[in-house]
């Protein structure tokens, strides 16, 4: 027994293993002492966190916006829209640092299991090497953040939202302490790798790569740093996340940066290039009041976990979910297709008819999508307006303009399955 | 040519004609221009009503007119290829031309010279 306290302050025998192990996680050689102080996410004047590619952002001529507490890169000098066309034709590298990163070890029970009691995702069949999207729900059935869920063996690592990423943590401290380490890592940066030429450029650095399927997760090392890869991201490409010590991260993302077809692509296209792939976006197209159901986002939710299934329900909201998995819901989520040229971004009201009437739903993200070079959103409206071939009208600026509902993504994935 | 604080450029052509589009540099602040939407020709404008709307991949924002009096022509061609507002701002990409009285044409002394947009913008 070493007397380590945990960190919920008790003294379980089973702590002591956490002693030679990297408690942190964060793959780095140290001493007990942890990392210097000055390794964590240093604040600028203003109080906004910086990630540790921050100088190279500056570097390479980013233009810096705040984005959940951090100052991150909006744009590069390319542009949005050359931006995203180079990831849709080649390897974009993304600086998703600001996103948690969470470990989570089973001291007294089986973390898989505890962390079902939270989100509604067959988590214990995550195989060792593999990853799956999830999301917590609160007790009304709503999304309280969406997720990834990786099985690394002997722990769950898990990557959530950065503006959600405090609460996340709370939430799983307050409901799986003690049986459970929850441990926020604050000493690795998160790269994307992104586009149809990006398992090409990761492979210089480390031809394992290519034996990683879409969702696998494997520690490799790259650039000299041991690696945390999976093969998944969120711009509906084939790529690479990428969880790197941030001792490592400058020198990870300048020899990316060295390989032709990879250039910096900042958050603006990120959120261009997840539209289009029809991917929600956290406090946009879900929030804590939608449903997943009501999302369209059922296939998350696996068999074993729905009414009937081995392991049903059991996590908050599960009645909620239940009963919508039933009896169907009131709302959806569609993609929408301007007729015309104008975008329509969030907050747009959706009418069934021309003239007259209610809204019947809202555009909950939209905008122009350059792989289409046409105005694309997503919103909600009521089930029987959700079929795709369906007309309806935004409200943009006091004109009613036709829109066309059509089924998701607007863009086809190209993950290597 | 003559430069507003709102980015607008201003040029006073023959017979009282006042061509208007918007500065390199709101072009480049707004970033990929994506959409347009220009007023319809016959149009009276007063200045500081909201005569056009330009989206960028990101944003959507208006432009006030700058000066009274009545629009004779719009720029089409940038309503079917937005892009050229940030390729050519201050040359091709003119947004619309508005027919201006002798009276109201005294706004223009108001404007900055190019000199003093440069200083302006910094």
């Amino acid at each position: 027994m070493s007397g380590k306290q945990g960190e919920n302050g008790s003294g379980s025998d089973d702590l002591a293993r956490f002693e030679v192990q990297d408690v942190c996680g964060c793959g780095v050689d140290h001493g007990p002492g942890g990392h210097p102080a000055d390794d964590h996410e240093p604040e600028d004047e203003g109080g906004l966190k910086r990630t540790p590619l921050h100088a190279l952002h500056l570097e390479l001529g980013a233009k810096m916006v705040e984005f959940a507490g951090y100052e991150m890169p909006v744009q590069y000098p390319m542009g949005v829209l050359k931006e995203h066309l180079h990831t849709r034709a080649a390897a974009g590298l993304f600086d998703v640092s600001h996103m948690g990163q969470v470990v989570l070890r089973g001291r007294t029970c089986d973390v898989a299991l505890a962390l079902e009691t939270l989100v509604p995702v067959d988590v214990a069949g995550i195989v060792e090497g593999r990853q799956r999207y999830g999301f917590f729900t609160n007790d009304q059935g709503g999304i309280e953040d969406d997720l990834m869920i990786a099985n690394r063996g002997d722990h769950l690592f898990v990557v959530v939202n950065a503006a959600c990423k405090d609460a996340d943590v709370a939430r799983m401290r307050a409901e799986l302490e003690p049986g459970v380490v929850v441990k926020l890592l604050d000493n690795r940066a998160l790269l994307a790798l992104q586009g149809p030429g990006a398992a090409d450029a990761l492979a210089k650095l480390n031809p394992a790569v290519r034996e990683m399927r879409f969702m696998d997760v494997a520690t490799l090392e790259l650039a000299g740093a041991e690696c945390w890869i999976s093969r998944s991201g969120y711009t509906g490409e084939d790529g690479f996340e990428i969880s790197v010590p941030d001792a490592a991260a400058e020198t990870l993302a300048r020899a990316l940066l060295t390989i032709d077809a990879v250039e910096p692509i900042g958050l603006g296209a990120r959120d261009s290039l997840r539209l289009e792939a029809g991917l929600c976006l956290y406090g946009h197209d879900i929030d804590a009041d939608t449903s997943p159901i009501e999302a369209a986002l059922v296939w998350a939710i696996q068999k074993v976990r729905r009414p009937g299934g081995a392991r049903a329900g059991g996590y908050p909201g599960a009645e909620r979910i239940a009963g919508d998995l039933a009896e169907g819901v009131a709302r959806k989520r569609v993609g929408v297709r301007p007729e015309g040229r104008a975008p329509m971004r969030e907050g747009i009201q959706l009418f069934a008819g021309e003239t007259g009437g209610e809204p019947v739903g809202i555009v909950t993200s939209g905008g122009f999508g350059p792989t289409l070079g046409a105005p694309v959103a997503m919103g909600y409206v009521p089930a029987a307006l959700s079929k795709a071939g369906t007309q309806i009208f935004g409200e943009v600026r006091g004109k009613r303009l036709a829109v066309e509902v059509v089924s998701l993504p607007f863009v086809p994935a190209g993950f290597k399955r | 040519m003559k430069f507003t604080e709102e980015h607008e450029w201003l040029l006073e052509e023959d017979d009282g004609i006042v061509t208007v589009g918007i500065t390199a540099h709101a072009a480049e602040q707004l970033g990929d221009v994506v959409f347009v939407e220009l007023p319809d020709v016959g149009a009276t404008v007063s200045k500081d009503d909201e005569v056009v709307v330009i989206e960028s991949v990101k944003a959507a924002s208006d432009i006030l007119a700058p000066i009274d009096g009545e629009i004779v022509e719009v720029n089409e061609s940038i309503v079917a290829e937005p892009g050229k507002v940030n390729e050519d701002p201050e040359g091709e990409a003119w947004f619309f031309k508005v027919r201006v009285e002798a009276d109201d044409m005294a706004v223009m002394d108001d404007y900055m010279d190019e000199a003093a947009y440069k200083k302006f913008v910094g």
